[in-house]
């Protein structure tokens, strides 16, 4: 069991308000990634989940019962931290172990479950080497270990694959997405990359400057955001957003489009425009368009190998399907 | 440093310094074994006959050179101990946010830049004198009868003054330590369940270890030559209770002008010195590389 649910939260550092007071409900089971720029109060989120700061207002409570003011090892989480943390100079079996040897387990228990950790993730042979000797997916590996073993309530990542290199972080992601699925387990995952948060999430949390801008599944941010800053946030390459006459004419203050729903041609469309710079993906190729009836350049998507190239001349249409409108604070008009 | 040249260039660079250091080095160092071997007392000026093995025969045989040695130590143990232990519990002291944490990290510091000499005679007038020092105006104050420091735990007193000194040096390497270990592992080891206690024993602690050896290593090349300390307290006394080896040379040589004799002491010393070092280094050296 693992449901989380904050009311009327806040942190106060000193006279900075880093998070205003929210509500947020995690249910039992689900993977809720918090998703933000660096500085929105995301990992301050977590850590006041995980009970290392203190909440100034408001509470948590965890499984029905009260927790603010419970001590972070008695809330039956465990966090996976961004340096993993991982103790330098015991092996890797003495830190998984760490956990339950602080519980005080008994010795058979503990060899039965670091032995099943160890095998779900890969750590068999490694078990006796120190952390400096690992990769640095090996070493996310043991402190996802040294967490498993716990059986916590609910796992806590805070950017857990922010030091691993590209490949091995497309290939972390699907691990602790699988490792989900095995032990349905709630997770709480707190990222910058929106791409993370789209991949892995059951649930998204939005956060900019401690206020919590939309919470919804990827699906529904993707395709009804609340507001510009989502509507910007979620989505690779970043939606496109147009204002003055061009949004005007849709009864709206701005009006945004993904690149992905405009049509490219050679021939005719509603917008002309000239080929900026482009960026061939293989499968998809984006192209930075500078239209004349814009005056503004827009991203926008075409098949991967189409031929086009600097300085050529295009047209655009955007799919008004895909239109999507706000007024002038920034809020979604439906 | 990887071409050829490069390193052919370096050797050359640094070779006068070597060659100087090596100087500065051999030269004391073949004049004291010489002199070890030779009758050389400055009361009976004369021909200085080579007598072989006899100065260390001498040397080694008097009743005083065992009891430097327990004192020798005794007082390098008495002092790594207490520093070592005191500096980690000041280091954990300082490493907590406080109010004029500046000024008070300063102040810890102070003791380190009082001279030997300036301390000990502080510590013994002030202090440990029975009639005018604090401590014996305490104990009156308290009704109890005054501890004579010098006559009565003479040993133990040095080792305290010592310590005094020594005391900031430990705490100041073990506070940089202390303050370069991962905020998120000791949160991590909180999440894990593991107390205060723990923590210390099993997160802070291992991660002191390289330091801690840095301290005993550099402390004890110089505790073992501690001299000004005795020299403006106890002179060595009462009897030999706080002769240590290095005063017991100066006994020889400067006050029974004893060269000869002397210099076979600073020889032993020497080879002590090294033992010990060479101790040290098997002992805690497998702390360093890992």
């Amino acid at each position: 069991m693992g449901r989380i649910q904050l009311s009327q939260v806040s942190k106060v550092f000193g006279d900075v308000e880093v998070i205003p007071p929210l509500d947020l409900d995690i249910e039992d089971g689900e993977f809720m990634v918090f998703v933000g720029p660096s500085g929105c109060g995301k990992s301050t989120l977590l850590r006041l989940i995980a009970g290392l700061e203190d909440v100034t207002t408001g509470s948590i409570v965890i499984d029905g019962s009260d927790a603010t003011t419970v001590p972070p090892a008695k809330r039956g989480l465990a966090m996976v931290f961004q340096s993993y943390a991982l103790y330098p100079h015991m092996s890797v079996r003495k830190n998984i172990a760490f956990p339950m040897k602080m519980a005080r387990m008994p010795q058979d228990e503990q060899v039965r479950r670091l032995e099943a950790a160890a095998q779900v993730l890969n750590l068999t042979e490694y078990l006796d080497r120190r952390p400096g000797q690992l990769s640095g997916g090996q070493r996310q590996r043991v402190a996802i270990g040294r967490a498993i073993v716990r059986e916590p309530a609910a796992f806590l990542f805070d950017e857990p694959l922010s030091n691993l290199d590209a490949a091995l972080r497309v290939g972390m992601r699907l691990e602790i997405s699988e490792l989900h699925k095995r032990l349905q387990t709630t997770m709480v995952y707190v990222t910058h990359d929106q791409v993370e948060a789209m991949t892995m999430a059951d649930k998204i949390v939005v956060l900019h400057a401690g206020v919590i801008e939309q919470v919804g599944s990827p699906l529904e941010l993707y395709r009804s955001p609340q507001n510009t800053f989502v509507a910007g946030f979620i989505g690779s390459p970043k939606m496109n957003f147009i204002e003055g006459p061009e949004a005007a004419s849709h009864d709206a203050h701005t009006v945004g489009i993904r690149p992905e729903h405009i049509d490219v041609s050679s021939g005719s469309g509603t917008w002309t425009g000239t080929v900026g710079v482009s960026e061939h993906l293989g499968s998809d190729t984006f192209f930075h368009v500078t239209v004349d009836e814009l005056s503004q350049l827009l991203t926008v998507r075409a098949g991967g190998e189409v031929d086009l190239h600097y300085g050529d001349t295009i047209h655009l249409t955007p799919n008004l399907d895909h239109l999507h409108r706000f007024d002038e604070r920034g809020l979604r008009i439906s | 440093m990887a071409t050829k040249a490069s390193r052919t260039a370096a050797r050359m660079m640094i070779s006068p310094a070597v060659v100087l250091l090596l100087g500065w080095m051999l030269v004391p160092l073949s004049l004291t074994i010489y002199f070890s071997f030779l009758r050389y007392n400055l009361i009976t000026p004369g021909t200085n006959p080579f007598v072989g093995w006899e100065n260390y025969y001498w040397f080694l045989t008097d009743p005083s050179f065992k009891a430097a040695m327990i004192n020798t130590l005794v007082l390098v143990g008495g002092v790594l101990l207490i520093t070592v232990v005191g500096g980690i519990l000041m280091a954990l002291l300082l490493d907590q946010p406080m109010w004029g944490q500046g000024i008070i990290r300063i102040m810890v510091i102070a003791p380190f830049f009082v001279m030997p000499t300036v301390s000990g005679l502080i510590w013994k007038n002030m202090f440990m004198n029975p009639v005018n020092g604090i401590f014996g105006h305490i104990a009156q104050g308290l009704g109890v009868e005054p501890i004579s420091f010098f006559s009565q735990i003479p040993l133990l007193s040095i080792i305290f003054i010592v310590s005094w000194q020594w005391l900031p040096f430990a705490t100041l390497i073990l506070l940089t330590a202390l303050q370069s270990l991962d905020q998120e592992q000791l949160e991590a080891a909180e999440m894990d369940g593991a107390s205060w206690i723990s923590r210390f024993f099993y997160i802070m602690l291992p991660h002191l270890a390289r330091s801690i050896t840095v301290v005993i290593l550099i402390q004890t090349i110089f505790l073992l030559s501690i001299f000004a300390e005795i020299l403006v307290t106890t002179n060595g006394g009462p009897g030999t209770s706080t002769t240590n080896l290095t005063y017991l040379i100066y006994v020889a040589s400067l006050l029974q002008f004893d060269v000869g004799m002397g210099s076979a002491g600073g020889v032993i010393a020497i080879i002590l010195a090294n033992i010990v070092a060479i101790f040290l280094m098997r002992m805690i050296g497998k702390n360093l590389d890992a």
